[in-house]
């Protein structure tokens, strides 16, 4: 738990996803997160990683609020064990649903830009698509897809899943994201505290790079230095 | 001998005095309220109100807090 709350400060992380799970019993001793990390520092994001249909997912988010009163939860509804891939009809169903509750919904999906703008007339309030499956570390696959995605929406533009190592959060930032959602890259790298300290940077690299307006792409060479006063 | 009743917390079968009170388990339990949210029989329950629920033969408890995880 230490580690943990180490490596968010030195990843620089604004909000982290937390689970909902139930209390050990027998164990009373057993540590809380919230004693490491505290909840007015860094914005707990309840999830609902591991739900596979809309049921499950309401009912953890429902009991995510009254352990907290945070109204701005994550929704994920998977859809397949193997590939952990969403599934987008429980999505868009269990987003209007908590909208209209009066939840503030961060929607995992897949990098279809349609469905994305479907979630967002259903009343999500920001878009977590995946650069690849979770865990993967796969980095940004489909880099077009996000950048209609980012092209087509106001809305806070999330990477969320597959990322690998820190350039792909700079990639990500590049195509105009406004953050990235990091988890197994970081915690499973050979020296995590590094490894968070590079997403970081990267993020801020990435994101400068997006705001500078890079140069055009041409298939030939041209001369950077000047050509007057040529000996 | 106190009448006794059995109830599941989560997912754990458990005996219990009859009459027994939600407020109760908590106490018994050390659990700290303002970290965790509790369903009975799958519905949410007001922990304010905790003291005034009485415990039913069969009634399934959750107590739920955050954890790390993604």
């Amino acid at each position: 738990m230490q580690e943990c709350a180490k490596a968010i400060n030195l990843s620089g992380a604004e909000i982290i996803t937390v689970a909902v799970r139930r209390v050990n019993i027998t164990d009373k001793k057993k540590p809380l997160l919230m004693d490491y990390i505290d909840p007015k520092k860094i914005t707990y994001l309840p999830n609902t990683a591991g739900c596979f249909n809309s049921k499950e997912a309401l009912r953890t988010l429902r009991l995510a609020r009254e352990i907290g009163g945070w109204k701005l939860v994550k929704l994920e509804v998977l859809g397949d064990k193997k590939n952990l891939f969403p599934e987008m009809i429980e999505t868009l169903k269990s987003t209007e649903i908590l909208t209209k509750e009066g939840f503030k919904v961060m929607v995992y999906c897949n990098d279809d830009p349609l469905m994305a703008k479907r979630l967002e007339n259903v009343g999500a309030c920001a878009i977590m698509p995946l650069a690849a499956p979770i865990g993967s570390g796969l980095g940004i696959i489909n880099k077009i897809n996000i950048r209609i995605m980012r092209k087509q929406t106001k809305l806070p533009l999330i990477i969320d899943a597959g990322l690998g190592q820190a350039s792909d959060a700079a990639i990500a930032m590049e195509l105009g994201c406004d953050g990235v959602l990091v988890n197994t890259a970081i915690a499973k790298a050979k020296k995590p505290f590094q490894m968070a300290l590079a997403f970081k940077n990267a993020v801020i690299a990435g994101r400068q790079s997006y705001l500078s307006g890079r140069i055009k792409k041409t298939f030939y060479g041209n001369a950077s230095s000047p050509k007057a006063g040529i000996i | 001998m106190k009448k006794k009743i059995k109830i599941k917390l989560n997912g754990k079968l458990k005996s219990i005095n009859y009459n027994s009170t939600l407020f109760n388990i908590v106490q018994k339990n050390k659990i700290p309220l303002t970290k965790v949210a509790i369903e009975l029989n799958q519905e949410i329950v007001d922990k304010k109100k905790i003291k005034s629920i009485n415990l039913k033969n069969n009634d399934k408890i959750e107590i739920v807090h955050f954890i790390g995880g993604g």
